[in-house]
């Protein structure tokens, strides 16, 4: 987003780690999984980022920790400059669920089966205290129309079943949309969904977040759709952000070698891509149990460097406007 | 239905092959009416939604049928032989697994936990061919080379490896017993980015150097650019457009074979991909015309009644749009 930018940002990391502990017998500690481990952004209002990165990155424990649903074992969420505690009282619990939407990755999981879609939406209504039967009607119904489920009278005595995969997710980003939340997470919103459906929801979702102004973190895999559906992008790799850019300067001039790598494994649709074989890096992301020491993309890098990347955690440093970038080639040069 | 005959003869002929399920609802038409000829060292991707019946179509071909079939059918010609008068046992002696393997979607997770992977790569070997221990165990060696493992592997059980691991061993389960025509069923969609392209290399490099067919299943029109020699599209249990890669991906006849390329998200060009609206017929209740009429911007008078597969230079589609003038 190219607006002025002195705006407080709405949601905000700092030095965030999510750690689990393992255990063996119940009891003894053997180690930690470090699924976040030490990252830092900023998303202001209305701007839409996508994290990107492979499965096991830490991607999805960053959702749920920025949702708080995980304490994080170190390091501060905050959302409008009011940090996320894991103890809080129910007001101010529920005060923090209503800035929040969640987009589940699986509709099929995030509908519960018995509810009609008119229960499922009325909940979040009647926990946050709309008491007025005619008023939760009348929020679900507009709900449902702004995720082009129309006529929304028709989909309220269904259940979930009886909807396509398309629907169901549109009535797990009405219910997102219900308390009129100030950001929306999404979860791989459309991993789970056909092709050609998964085009229309995302589509769906940067209308919605265009037309309120919201701010929306969206967790992905897929490099290919953020172009058109995020404003900036970071890219995650073992817990840490690698990179982060707006979405052009990202894709079109990327600096990681690890962000490099993830752009040319992808094939845009071309009969000629059957001619050739994509060079890719070798071996499998990390454990995060014992991490690689240095950088973490080190073992698989074209641009290893011994002696400082196996040694030197690289910090995220400026490579262009608004543009950072995790690595050693990016260091200051030794010269003035 | 006949295809027009090629200059080599085909590997694999299927003529109007059908595969409907028997369901409390009524009759589910899976695979209806498939007709499609695959060549020697040819990869053939079949693309589609889910439930447009690619996957009842690989069963279909290897015959791995659930109980509740209603009706099965059609012509399946393969290394010259009519493969539907044979008897079950004779099918699983002579043909499944021998001459044509599978690599079954999401197999990589259906891998038996306390058995080690080189005792599960060589069952084939062991039950269908009765190779002794020795033998079967240098050829999944062998076929371990040929998929990238390395041979510490073999030793392994299936919770040590990796999804990209995983996902090579049960490939080498389907190319141990060397058969011309392997079956892949979204061999990729559930690894990661750059573990998919490692699983596409090699698929490339078998096929380049190995006297073998494969059929492609998958939903992912991007991934299937990587491997195909021709597409053929499905929708609601009927290929819609089979084409040479060439000619689907750079200009699809059938106007859903259009929209589905105009909705693949291309990372490195501007536009914005479209959407197709609406959703797939039931396979239950199938519209009386063409298939897609409900949802396609090109329809008119005649779509009302089926469509007949037309041939064009080397394709196949199922629209009336390419009926040749004068014709009926």
């Amino acid at each position: 987003m190219s607006q002025t930018p002195p705006r407080t940002p709405l949601l905000e990391a700092e030095d965030l780690h999510t750690w689990f502990e393992l255990r063996r017998f119940g009891f003894v500690r053997i180690g930690h999984v470090r699924a976040v481990d030490g990252v830092d952004f900023a998303l202001y209002p209305g701007e839409s980022a996508a994290f990107v990165g492979e499965s096991g990155c830490g991607k999805s424990t960053l959702a749920r920790t920025l949702l708080g649903l995980h304490p994080p074992t170190r390091g501060q969420v905050r959302i409008e400059g009011r940090p996320l505690l894991s103890r809080m009282g129910r007001k101010a619990r529920l005060e923090h669920c209503a800035r929040i939407g969640f987009v589940q990755q699986d509709p099929y999981g995030a509908l519960p089966p018995f509810m009609s879609i008119r229960q499922i939406l009325s909940e979040p209504l009647r926990i946050h205290g709309t008491t007025s039967r005619s008023e939760r009607e009348a929020r679900i119904q507009q709900a449902l129309t702004e995720v082009n489920l129309r006529p929304a009278a028709d989909f309220l005595p269904k259940f979930p079943h009886m909807l396509s995969g398309g629907q169901q997710q549109r009535v797990v980003i009405a219910r997102a949309l219900l308390l009129a939340p100030a950001l929306l997470i999404a979860d791989e919103p459309v991993s789970m969904l056909d092709a050609s459906v998964r085009v229309e929801v995302l589509r769906l979702l940067r209308n919605v977040q265009r037309e309120r102004q919201l701010s929306l973190a969206f967790i992905t895999h897929d490099l290919s759709t953020v172009r058109h559906f995020a404003d900036r992008i970071f890219v995650m790799y073992a817990g840490k952000i690698v990179e982060s850019a707006p979405v052009d300067a990202l894709l079109d001039t990327p600096h990681h070698p690890y962000t490099r790598a993830l752009i040319d494994a992808i094939a845009d649709v071309d009969a000629d891509n059957a001619l050739s074989e994509r060079a890719i890096p070798t071996g499998e992301p990390p454990s995060l149990v014992h991490p690689p020491t240095g950088c973490r993309f080190h073992p698989r890098c074209p641009e290893f460097m011994a002696g400082i990347c196996d040694v030197q955690v690289p910090t995220m440093q400026p490579v262009a406007h608004q543009h950072a970038a995790a690595c050693h080639l990016y260091d200051k040069p030794k010269e003035p | 239905m006949s295809i027009a005959p090629a200059a080599t003869s085909p590997l694999l002929q299927v003529n109007d092959l059908s595969l409907h399920y028997q369901t409390r609802q009524g009759e589910a038409r899976a695979v209806d009416g498939v007709s499609f000829a695959l060549q020697p060292n040819e990869a053939m991707v079949v693309l589609g939604e889910s439930g447009c019946g690619k996957s009842s179509l690989a069963r279909a071909l290897l015959r791995l049928l659930p109980r509740n079939v209603a009706h099965y059918s059609g012509a399946v010609h393969f290394e010259g032989r009519d493969l539907m008068p044979l008897g079950e046992e004779d099918f699983r002696a002579t043909v499944r697994w021998q001459r044509m393997s599978m690599v079954m979607q999401a197999a990589m997770n259906a891998l038996n936990p306390v058995v080690r992977v080189r005792e599960q790569v060589a069952e084939p070997l062991r039950i269908h061919s009765q190779w002794s221990r020795e033998k079967a165990l240098a050829r999944v060696r062998e076929t371990f080379g040929l998929v990238g493992l390395a041979p510490d592997v073999l030793d392994r059980y299936p919770f040590e490896l990796s999804g990209g691991m995983r996902q090579r061993v049960v490939l080498a389960m389907a190319l141990v017993t060397a058969p011309p025509l392997v079956i892949l069923d979204e061999p990729t969609s559930a690894l990661d980015v750059l573990t998919q392209a490692a699983i596409i290399n090699v698929l490339k490099r078998i096929k380049r150097e190995q006297d073998i067919s494969f059929i492609l299943i998958t939903h992912d029109v991007a991934t299937s650019s990587e491997i195909a020699d021709r597409v053929a599209l499905m929708y609601a249990g009927q290929i819609v457009e089979c084409s040479p890669a060439r000619d689907f991906f750079h200009a699809p006849r059938h106007p859903y074979a259009q929209l589905l390329m105009a909705s693949v998200p291309r990372l490195r060009q501007p536009e914005a991909p479209g959407a197709i609206p609406g959703t797939p017929p039931s396979l239950l209740a199938l519209p009386s015309g063409c298939r897609f009429a409900d949802r396609c911007p090109q329809r008119f008078a005649r779509c009302d009644q089926p469509p007949p597969t037309f041939h064009l230079d080397g394709s196949t589609v199922r629209c009336w749009r390419f009926a040749p003038e004068g014709a009926p």
